[in-house]
């Protein structure tokens, strides 16, 4: 008798299951952004998951888990119940980096998370103080073969989004700037064009502005194409320089075992919110790189994640760069 | 000038729109209902309610938004004087004495003075934003590294003048301040620094956690331990708003503190947090009657939140004019202009003329709505503290956990509260003064990170402290600052020694 009570609960538990994966979302969704609010990645989720919202026919409510790079509010992403009412924003750094940076990462980023899709993807710009003496990235690569030990890099902290960008750029270049390091990408801006420090990369979302008034200078962007915020920068293919194309992507993620169903329903929420014209044009003002309809699949983020990290971790480990 | 009053007209039109008028006024409200939550700032409140400005147009939404601020700094320091909880850095001055004037049953004039006085440096700052935002930009960028670790250097000796009893006891607890700001990973290498492998440390601690702790849970144990002593407060109300005796007393401070914190406000990397601990240890230096100050001295509060006001809205002008954030609330800012498609940077002014001026005249309608919603609400504060205190010390207990729970979602800042209450209330049995170490938290960090900052890029050279005009002479103030605060102390430490 025990028994068949028991089966049948398990069955009811069954089926409930599976009612609740059809009738998903029946209440509001939690998207934890691992940085704080008003950052890059922070600006990407809420642009996004306004219109997925009106798609769900719920309310998607960003919660910002702030710490440790990103890591703190993956962690907790990670580990939260798989019921499609936690999901989070990854990015470059949460889920490329991370694992060369912190040594005792609490998750795997390929092993750990049922993707539901790329949102966006915001490209590096390599930029540099006014007084900078070169005006394009070959006479910036001769100056700094020559120069290199003389050069001060400015980077927003170890673990931001320019420390790793930048460390890879050195590693491409061959050169050995000196690291200033920075709470922010903010006062490193403030000291780059105050001609304090010589050269950054960083996100173009960051810089853009910067450049346009003609406060900083820009070498090249690192992407395949060129940017229609800064149509006169240079790709670094353009610009003479193979081998460093890098762009801060942010996706989205559901902890390992949420229903595949519900997966399904947020990556194509995800998806309509990136057709979206409104969408789409407050992406591209912010140099964002909105990704193919192929790219935006949970299979395509799968194996964008497993070679993001199989990029970052040589290029940091080498360097020895780590956050803990 | 006629440019001036062109564009000042150009944005008064935008921001006396009725919809404008409205957002200002509700954003002031809210603000202000938020930040009265101990331990609840302006990031934490404007984060909160980011959402909410969506639907708006851009020059709306960032009226409401820079409401919300002003407002939750002004409630912040609603509850700095009435329960002695300051929620940010630039509280902690308010809370010295302006707690001590609730004490004696003056908590209207304090809370009257407040927001008096800050809408008179939010006039005055208005003004200097519009007229001179644009030169004044400069100044931003004359601050490097360098002359920033000096500029902090001052700033510590600021925190020796702001200490009530001994010299000795106030210097020891300034060092221990810059060792907590120390925790945490290691900005330049990544290591962890006395962290004991905890992951919720790796991060440093969080001010509000801190402060919150040592003031208000401390605040609330020494509270407990003598229970007949603290109806001092709920017996005597007092005068609900400042007579002409207090405004003569309280106008200089005001003048000078409007003038100090709009001139740090500018500073980038949260130079304003100086402005109400400068014009603090200036009106203490310059009273007849110093000993007045620590116990409830009008100018003590008159001063530091003029100061903390002027600063707030000049820490517009980075913003502004360069795009760059200087301080965590304008980076907040950054993004929710970013969310509404307008991305900040030295174009905003001439691409976006309406919003640009509309912003800067919306400030000063902020600043009255702050004037208009507050004065009436003082007497509502001062009467909560009528509740009896066994009921209003478990609200304020779970309003400080609320409270520091929603700042970064974090159970561990919760037990963090309490055990730096217990630290608190210890160091308060002792005779230590706890906000010489919050100050020393706060720029022990900035010291620290400027220091190494300018030593890398001199390549180790000390002497480029020196040989920057602008570090010489901020070491040369602090040094003669210095002396000056030190002399007649330890010469007073010795009377008191004798006549004790």
């Amino acid at each position: 008798m025990k028994n068949i009570v028991l089966a049948l609960a398990a069955v009811a538990g069954l089926a409930t299951t599976g009612a609740q994966a059809q009738n998903y979302p029946t209440r509001p969704i939690t998207m934890i952004v691992p940085f704080a609010a008003g950052g890059p990645t922070d600006v990407v989720a809420r642009i996004v998951t306004d219109h997925m919202s009106r798609t769900l026919g719920q309310q998607i409510v960003i919660e910002n888990v702030a710490g440790a790079g990103g890591t703190t509010g993956i962690t907790r992403g990670a580990q939260a119940q798989p019921d499609g009412y936690t999901i989070m924003m990854g990015h470059m750094g949460t889920h490329g980096a991370a694992p060369a940076l912190y040594p005792n990462l609490k998750y795997d980023p390929a092993k750990d998370f049922a993707p539901i899709g790329l949102a966006a993807g915001t490209p590096i710009v390599i930029v540099a103080k006014k007084d900078f003496p070169a005006n394009d990235l070959k006479g910036f690569l001769d100056y700094m073969k020559t120069n290199g030990e003389k050069v001060n890099m400015a980077h927003a902290g170890v673990g931001s989004v320019s420390h790793s960008t930048g460390i890879f750029f050195n590693s491409v270049i061959k050169a050995k700037p000196t690291m200033v390091a920075y709470r922010g990408t903010g006062p490193a801006l403030n000291d780059l064009m105050a001609n304090t420090v010589d050269f950054m990369t960083d996100q173009i979302v960051n810089v853009a502005p910067q450049i346009q008034g003609g406060n900083i200078k820009a070498f090249a962007i690192a992407t395949p194409q060129r940017s229609p915020v800064l149509p006169n920068v240079p790709t670094t293919k353009e610009a003479g320089l193979e081998g460093y194309e890098v762009s801060a992507w942010n996706a989205a993620f559901a902890p390992k075992g949420t229903p595949p169903e519900i997966v399904k329903k947020l990556s194509d929420a995800l998806s309509k919110s990136l057709d979206d014209e409104t969408t789409k044009k407050r992406l591209l003002e912010l140099g964002g790189v909105i990704p193919s309809a192929t790219e935006r699949t949970p299979e395509a983020l799968q194996k964008l994640v497993e070679s993001e990290v199989a990029r970052w971790t040589p290029v940091l480990k080498a360097a020895g760069a780590t956050a803990e | 000038m006629g440019d001036l009053l062109s564009n000042l007209s150009l944005g008064f039109s935008v921001a006396l729109s009725l919809q404008n008028i409205g957002l200002a006024f509700l954003g002031c409200l809210v603000g202000t209902l938020i930040g009265v939550l101990p331990g609840v700032g302006p990031i934490a409140t404007i984060a909160m309610l980011l959402p909410i400005t969506f639907g708006l147009d851009p020059t709306g939404a960032l009226i409401m938004l820079a409401g919300i601020y002003y407002g939750a700094q002004y409630g912040g320091s609603t509850t700095a004087i009435l329960v002695n909880i300051p929620g940010e850095a630039t509280s902690v001055v308010t809370a010295l004495d302006g707690h001590q004037m609730a004490r004696q049953g003056r908590a209207g004039v304090a809370l009257g003075i407040a927001a008096i006085g800050s809408f008179f440096a939010g006039t005055v700052a208005t003004l200097v934003i519009a007229s001179l935002g644009a030169p004044l930009t400069g100044l931003a960028l004359i601050f490097g590294p360098t002359e920033y670790f000096s500029l902090m250097v001052m700033g510590l000796v600021f925190a020796v003048v702001l200490a009530r009893g001994s010299i000795l006891k106030a210097i020891a607890m300034i060092l221990v301040g810059v060792l907590l700001s120390t925790v945490g990973l290691d900005l330049e290498t990544g290591e962890e620094r006395m962290t004991f492998g905890l992951p919720f440390l790796s991060d440093g601690i969080d001010f509000a956690v801190l402060a919150m702790g040592i003031f208000g849970i401390a605040e609330i144990m020494r509270n407990l331990d003598h229970t007949e002593h603290r109806d001092v407060v709920r017996q005597a109300i007092g005068r609900l708003l400042p007579n002409r005796q207090d405004f003569k007393q309280a106008y200089k401070p005001v003048l000078r503190g409007t003038f100090i914190g709009a001139m740090l406000g500018i500073l980038p990397g949260n130079g304003a947090v100086l402005g109400p601990f400068a014009s603090y240890t200036l009106e203490k230096k310059l009273a007849k009657d110093p000993r007045r100050f620590g116990r409830g001295a009008i100018e003590g509060v008159a001063g530091p939140e003029s100061a903390n006001n002027a600063g707030a809205q000049t820490s517009f002008i980075p913003l502004l004019t360069l795009g760059i954030p200087p301080n965590a609330v304008m980076a907040l800012m950054v993004g929710a202009m970013t969310i509404h498609g307008i991305i900040p940077g030295p174009q905003v002014m001439t691409k976006n003329p309406t919003l640009f001026w509309g912003m800067i005249a919306s400030m000063w309608i902020g600043n009255l709505m702050l004037l208009i919603i507050n004065l009436p609400l003082v007497g509502m504060w001062v009467r909560l503290l009528k509740v009896p205190y066994r009921m209003l010390f478990p609200a304020i207990l779970m309003f400080c956990c609320i409270g520091i729970y929603s700042i970064n979602s974090l159970p561990t800042d919760v037990m963090f509260i309490a055990l730096f209450g217990f630290v608190g209330y210890t160091l308060i049995k002792f005779g230590f003064e706890p906000a010489p170490m919050l100050l020393g938290f706060v720029l022990g960090k900035l010291m620290e990170e400027n220091l190494r900052r300018a030593l890398i890029i001199s390549r180790g050279q000390l002497s480029t402290f020196i040989d920057r005009p602008v570090s010489a002479s901020l070491l040369a103030v602090a040094a003669i600052l210095l002396v000056i605060a030190l002399l007649p102390s330890i010469r007073k430490g010795r009377d008191e020694v004798f006549t004790e």
